[in-house]
């Protein structure tokens, strides 16, 4: 094994700036990396050594050139739903499996500009669907801490590449904790920007009004280093935020002197597994004892956030995936007499039971008559929601909460998806966070007595990023648990 | 609410543009009804004098001068086209 396939990007930019290694070795360590544990973990749908290779050609010129970027030469891998001009991108569905974008997503442009480094596209539940990667109609992705377990979801592909030294750092995105679950279940940092914090254009669409991409990295500072390099606004976008991007890395600081610490009462809860609750705790330990005041504080409309969630997520998906239509892009069934039977067979081919579920739940709410008692109610209920977290970090004075991320460690692959409702609940701790907004990200904390990683979740007011990242930034160095790899069996 | 039936659900699959073989319908009438049985529980809130929010953040229409920019050209933008004819997507027979 290659030793450089366990830095992180902080100590390869030291090296790449030293001319002590180039960006060519570094792709080729984590594409032989790839090459040995992928058929194992299951974390790439499409490795691009040729992509790689040519990204890696234009960051040794710029380093000669001296026009350095944080991100030249720092290979990453991207979630399959973020578009890559030329590099297929299949969402991890049927649908998609030839779509070859044809234009980059905004965020793809800002890492290239960089000189970023691109390994491949990453495995995820079909259209972001799914807590466990196992909706994905390409291949079940491993937990590399415990192969017969899920790695979370549905940017399952991304954690677990970042945990088993198959990329320094990658790219998810997160509707309903898509980002901070599998982070958490594979023990690595992983954080959901504020809405609008980082542009969606090129982001295939699930929920537009809770999506939103972000890192996953070895460590926090890592994750301040390719939060700044995805954020800012973007004209292409509507609803991105225009404000300006500060550096991320000066939040990194030591010591809590002064910020004050929220515990959610609501998210301590008969059905929370013991390690994670011990885990969950040690980490509010660490807070306080970096210097943080705690204070226990209330979220009263937190078990309401899976029901509004599961309408009005669907309910945004069952519009944008009509776009889905054999038409322009994506699979066209052959199976048809006329333009109704071609639409219904090409989506019933192209679309797995998750995607289906989904939509017509979605449709099912949106339809005549029923309109009013689902998504106009579950708009209302998410005003209640936002006005908790408001409470709590304009009333209370809270800069943070601190919250367990799931309410287990990874489970075991098979374990849930009989029950359809089981799993939703599996995001019971993350959901709440995208209804409102709100940035978030878990850190590497602990690990369960059957050594499985277990995260804390921080969340932050909107566009506090930078208090979100000094908070974890002193549980890193308390907790010990960044940057570990796992031995994979 | 009452559980939805498996004619409620034919209906509403058709407005979703999908189909589904009588098993898939019955295991999906089982499923959706746990869900939305989950869902109700929303009805326990009093919401009548709460807005609804569709967006986290203050969204705004946002403008620009209407200006012809530079976008895909017509080959690379129907390349994906499961079947295209000279610059256009084929589609069945409508009318």
């Amino acid at each position: 094994m290659n030793e450089l396939i366990t830095f992180p990007i902080s100590k390869l930019q030291s090296l790449l700036s030293d001319r002590e290694i180039s960006p060519s070795e570094i792709a080729a360590a984590y594409l032989e990396r790839i090459e040995a544990v992928d058929p194992t973990v299951k974390a790439y749908i499409t490795v691009t050594p040729e992509v790689a290779e040519e990204d890696a050609k234009v960051a040794q010129n710029r380093l000669k050139d001296g026009e350095t970027a944080p991100l030249t030469g720092i290979p990453l891998g991207i979630k399959d739903l973020i578009c890559t001009k030329g590099t297929r991108t299949t969402c991890a569905s049927r649908m998609l499996e030839n779509f070859v974008p044809p234009y980059n997503a905004t965020v793809m442009d800002m890492l290239n500009s960089q000189g970023a480094v691109m390994l491949g596209k990453l495995n995820m539940d079909e259209f972001a669907m799914g807590s466990s990667t196992e909706n994905s109609a390409f291949m079940k992705t491993r937990n590399p801490w415990d192969t017969k377990r899920i790695p979370g979801g549905s940017s399952g592909g991304s954690a677990a590449a970042v945990a088993a030294g198959e990329c320094p750092a990658s790219l998810g995105s997160d509707t309903g904790g898509s980002i901070r679950q599998p982070a958490s279940h594979c023990g690595v940092v992983g954080m959901k920007p504020t809405y609008g914090r980082v542009s969606r254009f090129g982001l295939v669409a699930f929920a537009s009004s809770l999506d939103q991409i972000g890192p996953l990295t070895r460590d926090v500072t890592d994750c301040a280093i390719l939060l700044e390099a995805i954020s800012g606004h973007d004209p292409r976008d509507s609803t991105s935020a225009d404000m300006p991007v500060p550096c991320y890395r000066d939040a990194l600081k030591e010591g809590l002197n002064g910020m004050v610490v929220g515990v959610p009462s609501e998210y301590f809860v008969k059905g929370l597994d013991p390690d994670v609750e011990e885990v969950v705790q040690k980490g509010i330990e660490y807070l306080e004892k970096q210097g943080a005041s705690i204070r226990e504080v209330s979220l009263p409309h937190t078990e309401y956030a899976v029901a509004t969630y599961y309408i009005i997520a669907p309910a945004e998906a069952s519009s944008n995936l009509s776009r889905y239509d054999g038409v322009k892009y994506g699979h066209r069934s052959n199976n048809y007499e006329n333009l109704m039977e071609m639409y219904q067979s090409t989506r019933s081919e192209g679309f797995g039971d998750e995607v289906k579920r989904r939509i017509m739940i979605g449709t099912y709410c949106l339809s005549a008559g029923y309109y009013d008692a689902y998504y106009k109610k579950a708009s209302q209920v998410r005003t209640l929601i936002m006005q908790d977290f408001k409470k709590v970090f304009q009333e209370t004075g809270c800069h943070v909460l601190a919250t367990p991320v799931a309410p287990t460690p990874a489970f075991g692959i098979g374990d849930k998806t009989g029950d359809p409702l089981q799993m939703y609940l599996s995001d019971i701790f993350t959901i709440p966070v995208n209804l409102a907004g709100l940035p978030a990200l878990s850190v590497p904390c602990g690990f369960s007595k059957d050594n499985l990683p277990i995260g804390l979740q921080l969340i932050a007011d909107h566009f506090q990023e930078e208090t979100l990242l000094q908070a974890a930034y002193n549980v890193e160095l308390m907790a010990g648990c960044c940057n570990r790899l796992p031995e994979i069996k | 609410m009452a559980d939805i039936t498996i004619e409620e659900l034919e209906h509403v699959a058709r407005l979703a543009r999908l189909s589904f073989s009588k098993d898939e319908l019955a295991n999906f009438t089982g499923q959706l009804n746990d869900i939305l049985g989950y869902i109700a529980k929303l009805e326990e809130i009093d919401t009548a004098d709460v807005p609804p929010t569709t967006h986290a953040l203050q969204v705004t229409n946002v403008f620009r001068e209407d200006r012809v920019e530079p976008s895909l050209p017509v080959e690379e933008s129907v390349a994906n086209a499961p079947q295209e004819e000279n610059g256009a997507f084929v589609v069945p027979r409508i009318i």
